[in-house]
Order: C-alpha cells, then structure tokens, then sequence
C-alpha cells in the first residue's frame, strides 16, 4: 500500500466557530493506481490532499485526528526537515493555477533546476542539463532555448507542463493534482490529461486526482472517492460509479450535468446549497437536500455501508439509491 | 405578478425575425510604442469580421477557448466596447453610431449577466440597491414609491427570498449571487440578454439551478438570448443555435444537433473530441483529436485560414485562401443536417460525439442507467 489515509480530521478555527473541513476520511491509493477525489467547493477534498501533502496551513488549521500512512510510514508524525526531504522525492502536487504556484522571477530553468540542487546536490550546469530533459519529456517544444525564459512567457498549458515537469523532476512515488486543468480550455486540457497519465505509467506512481469534473473523472480514474461536507459518501470503482450509483449524491451530480451528446429538458437540479462547515446537519450532512431522506437520516450519522467488495456508500437507504 | 414584468418585456419583433443583425464586426486594440509619440506597430485582433443573427426567442450560444474573442464580442453587443468596423442592427436599426438619449433607449433592451458573480456586484450595496440601481438611469421603468415592490417582485421571480432585499451580496452563496445578477439584467425588461459565462464559476449541482431559471426566465418573459460558454456541454442543452468562434472570426454555425451531431469544422470536431464525457465505457472506444500546439496570438493572426496552424488537414490552398462562412458547395449533394455554414475549404463530416445514435436526443437520463 503506497498511501493510507485513516480517519482524517481536520478543523479550521474561525471567527463564526470551528469549521469541520475533513470529517474521518478513509482512501487508500496503491502505485500505479489513479483515485479520483470528486467534490464541490467546500467538500473537503483540497483540504485533505493538503494534510497530506503536509502543507496545510496550521493554523487556523488543526489535524484533530487520524494517520496518514505512507509507505506504512505515519506522515503525521513527521519534523518539519523529514516533511522537507520526503516532498518532491516521495509525494509531490500540481496544483491548478500554475502561474500562481511559479515563480514569476526565476527563469523555468531556475525553478526546475532547483529540485535538482537542493535534493540531489547537484552542480547548475548538470541542475540545468536536467532542466531542459525534462522539459523535453513534457513535450515542450524548443527546450533548449525556452529553459531561459520566465513563466509568464509561456501559454497556460505550456505552464501545466512545467508544473507537471517540476512534480515529476525527482521521480515520486506519489502524485496529488488539485484540478490540474480546470483552468485551461478543453483542447489543450486534453492534451495535458493525456501526457499526465502517460508519464504516470511509465513510472509506475500513484495518483490522487482532485477535481469537480465528472468527464476528466471518467476519461482517467481507477476508483472514485465522492466527498460531501467533508466525508466521503461513496467510494467504487469508476465503471460502477457511472453504471448505477449508490449514493442519492452521487446520482444528484450524474443526473445535473448537461450532456455533449443530447440534449435534455429540464436539468436535474440537487435542491438547496451544501451546509456551513460550522453547522454541519445532524444525521447524514445531505439530509436536507436529499429525495431520500427519512427520519432516520436526520438522527443517525450513515456508516459506509459495504454495498459490494469493491463498493461502499454512506447512505442508509444504499439499495434504494442503487435501484435509482 | 409575472405579468406585470412580462407586458412591457413584449418588443415588436415577431418569434423568428432577426431582433440583432451583426455585420462584419471588427474589434482590434491597437498595440503602440512610444511615449510622446505613439507609434501602432500592430493590433490586437479581438474579433475579426463576424456575422450574426439573433432571432427573437431564440437563444444563440457562442463557444470557443479562451481568447478567440467570444468575451469582446458581447461586450460589443451591449454598448460596452465600441466597434472597431461593422454594424450591429437592433430591429433594424444600426445602434452602433448612437448615443445619448437614443442609445439609453436601446441599453434598456439589451442587459447582460457577467460571469463571476463575486465581482460584478459591489459589496458596499444591499442587494435591494443592486437590483434596483438600473431604475435610477432609466426611472420611467419604476416610479419612485415602486421600486422596492419591484425588486421584491425581481427576487421572487429568480428564485430568491423577497425578505432578503436588505442583505449585501457577501451573505450570499456563489449561485445565488448569480440569481442576484440575472434580477439585475432583467430589472428594466429586456428583450435581450447576453449571458457571458454565467455559471462557469458555479459548482455543478448549482450550475444546473441557474440554468433552468434562466431556461423558465426566457420562455416567461420571450427573451432572447445569447449564451457565451466555453462549456460545450452546456451551450447545447441551452441553445437553439450555436456559433463557434475561433481567434475572432465564427468558423461553424447552426442548430445544435448540426453542430453536436454533424460538425464539418475540423476546429470543431476537434473541440467536441476533446470534452471530457461521464462515462467510462467511452473512453476505450473514443477517437480523441489532440490537436497540436496553442491558439496562435490574434496580434499575428495566420494567413487564409486562421486555423490552418493546427489543422491536421490543411493544405496549400488554406495559407493563400480564406474561407468564407458558407454552406460548403461539395457538401450540397449530401443535403440534411450537414448542410449549414462552415468556414473550411475542405469541411467533411466526422462523427466525435461519442454515445451517440444517429443524434436525435431524447431524453436527458435515460440512456444512462
């Protein structure tokens, strides 16, 4: 098992009370494998990924419970110098707006260099020999030349690559995108989906996928974890997902989005808004904006119910969700 | 009540006449060096020659990445940026040359709602102030003791909680903010509204409640509409017609199942190819077009045709010859549903739309259970 999230909390303390970002969240991410994280703003799943990736900021934050195992090692425990050796090397994020995660006053060649002198030791001149391999693993036409140029000279999806070069310059384990293409158009979208999962399998790493888009989902995930105020509400293997969910949630998001391929009525719409983080709904968080929903989903917090072996939901009326 | 809004919203012009005739519509900003003496050494060429129809009723949605002009484009079609050539005919008459009181008249009619609802409303106002600002520009709408019934009638209308009139727009969620934008766009009663992005900053379970509002909003109040999206999927459930724009100019146009079902623009082909579909089962058998590169800067447009640049199929004859937006000649013979306006000398069909039978489109769930 490459990472284990075990019963994550996390708590932000604000001015309106204690916002209860990340409510026991369990995932497991094996190499090579890719798990989708699909939510809305505010359904904690950024906010996970960033606990993970020990870069949360504390405080306001605060880790009120739970492990994060990787490679059976329980990150949480970590100094701060072991998180410092262990990023870059052994996990390491895209994040989406790569004009705000560069540096727009070093040179790209700088920048990925960097990851070279400061972790591995090496000399400028080899740091920037590795610069411009990299950048030719990206596909970014002209390496040599556009290894001296600064981020802002660069195309959106150009600057997506180098992102993705940086991730990849010390060859981790694990890799965390946080919606890496929601800031770019659709046909340069595609084309940086397709060089991420190509390098993913070449070397083998495991990928957690952030995003709020259920086409990318599909296009690219093994398994899909659905999150929902902070919990996660379903979690199956991507094909049943889209087969038949089992969440009233899950099937709320399928059934709301517009289709490229026909062209609908009315437009399912999940009534009402996601809760307040710091008045999280008694019972099941989706209780006041679920079809389902009956006295006992405004008392009783849901388990995930096991609904196969590869499959769990947290809803206490699973079989009726799964029947639609 | 939804009368009352409704009565004055009804223009003259009949369902199905052109209520907006955009000519030849250039815009480009020009590009100088030099302090004191300003020399243009080029220009930015935002739109470059775009014809348009809006009929009235319809609602047109206008699709393409970022850049390719479509933003300008509105932005233009409401008086808020100047031509830099062309016309833009409202029921006939040219409103491109107008000012005061005649062009006052016609911003009545023609309302926009911006993209990101937490930027287009000032924080420092109630929402009741908000809604209710487009009266004091245009007070023949709303008399004086009126106005605040009106705005409550307004926020009822999009679906809001009249009580809330009093509140700034910071006590609100992204969709409903939106909500508080389209009141505004329909304050004095349009007959047109041009939707810029309107729910691409919205979490998708919200994004489907604006769209049904502004889908009810239109048929009660027969506006008209054009819709401006990058979200492909979207636009078509939307729109009657689609346009899509690439650095400037339209290079496709028609019905939606014209354009879903049966594009002949390689630019489209290749932009319906790459959207993402919710179903895994696709993703095996889909033929994905990537195409090379980025869009080419509109300071430096390609000559003929401005897609050749990332055209798998382009040949010589589109660097020296532009292509006009026409029905293609050597398609005629085909007839039916392939038939509409495509910019490309060698505009062929290709099915990309993955999932799709023949196109019909009925039903929006049933196929996916």
């Amino acid at each position: 098992m490459l990472l284990e999230v075990r019963d994550l909390h996390v708590e932000f303390h604000t001015r309106d009370g204690v916002a209860k970002a990340v409510n026991g969240v369990n995932y497991t991410v094996e190499a090579g494998e890719t798990l989708a994280v699909l939510g809305e703003s505010g359904s904690g799943k950024s906010v996970t990924a960033q606990a993970v990736m020990g870069i949360l900021d504390i405080p306001p934050g605060k880790i009120a419970g739970g492990e994060i195992l990787f490679k059976g090692r329980d990150l949480l425990k970590l100094k701060e110098d072991e998180w410092r050796k262990l990023r870059g090397s052994g996990m390491a994020m895209i994040f989406q707006d790569a004009l705000s995660a560069l540096n727009p006053v070093l040179t790209v060649g700088d920048q990925l260099g960097e990851m070279f002198t400061v972790h591995r030791g090496m000399s400028r001149k080899d740091a920037r020999a590795k610069a411009v391999e990299l950048m030719d693993r990206v596909r970014i036409p002209a390496a040599r030349e556009r290894v001296r140029q600064y981020p802002h000279q660069f195309s959106g999806g150009m600057r997506q690559r180098i992102m993705i070069a940086m991730a990849l310059a010390l060859e981790p384990d694990l890799i965390i995108a946080d919606e890496p293409t929601t800031a770019l158009d659709v046909t340069v979208q595609a084309q940086v989906m397709e060089l991420l999962a190509e390098l993913q399998r070449e070397y083998n790493m495991g990928l957690i996928l952030i995003t709020h888009d259920l086409g990318v989902v599909a296009d690219v995930a093994d398994k899909i974890a659905v999150m929902y105020a902070g919990r996660i509400v379903e979690t199956a293997p991507v094909h049943d997902i889209y087969k038949a969910p089992a969440h009233p949630y899950t099937r709320g998001l399928l059934e709301s989005i517009p289709r490229l391929d026909q062209k609908g009525q009315e437009l399912y719409a999940i009534k009402g808004l996601p809760p307040n983080l710091t008045r999280i709904p008694p019972g099941c968080a989706f209780n006041p904006r679920c079809p389902l929903a009956r006295d006992v989903c405004r008392t009783d917090e849901p388990p995930l119910y096991e609904v196969s072996r590869t499959r769990r939901s947290a809803c206490h009326f699973w079989e009726e969700a799964l029947r639609g | 009540m939804a009368e009352t809004v409704a009565e004055t919203a009804a223009g003259t012009a009949k369902p199905g006449e052109p209520i907006l005739e955009v000519r030849d519509l250039y815009k480009h900003y020009p590009l100088t060096r030099g302090i004191l003496f300003k020399k243009q050494i080029g220009a930015v060429k935002a739109v470059d020659g775009v014809d348009l129809d809006l009929m009235a009723g319809e609602t047109l949605g206008v699709v393409g990445e970022s850049g390719c002009g479509k933003s300008t484009l509105a932005r233009m079609l409401v008086q808020l940026e100047q031509p830099t050539s062309g016309t833009i005919r409202y029921k006939g008459e040219d409103i491109t040359r107008l000012s005061g009181r005649a062009l006052k008249a016609v911003r009545r009619n023609i309302q926009m709602v911006f993209q990101d609802p937490y930027t287009s409303l000032n924080p420092r106002m109630t929402v009741g102030d908000i809604i209710g600002e487009p009266f004091d520009i245009h007070p023949e709408v709303a008399p004086k003791g009126d106005r605040r019934r009106r705005v409550q009638e307004l926020l009822d209308v999009v679906g809001l909680n009249p009580e809330y009139i009093n509140r700034y727009p910071h006590q609100f969620s992204g969709g409903q903010r939106q909500r508080i934008g389209i009141a505004r766009g329909l304050a004095l009663n349009p007959e047109i509204i041009i939707c810029d992005e309107p729910v691409s900053a919205l979490d998708v379970s919200v994004q489907a409640q604006v769209i049904n509002l502004l889908a009810a909003l239109q048929s009660e109040f027969r506006l008209s509409y054009v819709f401006i999206a990058h979200d492909l999927s979207i636009v078509r459930h939307i729109s009657d017609r689609v346009g899509v724009m690439y650095l400037g100019r339209i290079v496709e146009l028609g019905r939606d199942a014209e354009i879903y079902d049966h594009p002949t623009h390689p630019y489209t082909q290749a932009l319906l190819s790459a959207v993402p579909v919710p179903d895994p089962e696709a993703r095996e058998h889909r033929e994905r077009i990537i195409l090379t590169g980025d869009v080419p800067s509109p300071t430096n447009i390609p000559s003929g045709c401005r897609f050749r640049t990332r055209c798998w199929k382009a040949q010589h004859r589109c660097e020296v010859e532009v292509p006009l937006l026409a029905v293609p000649e050597h398609l005629r013979p085909l007839g039916g549903p392939v038939l509409h306006p495509s910019a490309c000398h060698f505009a062929d069909e290709k099915h990309v739309v993955p999932g799709q039978e023949g196109g019909t489109g009925e039903g929006s769930s049933g196929n996916r259970e």
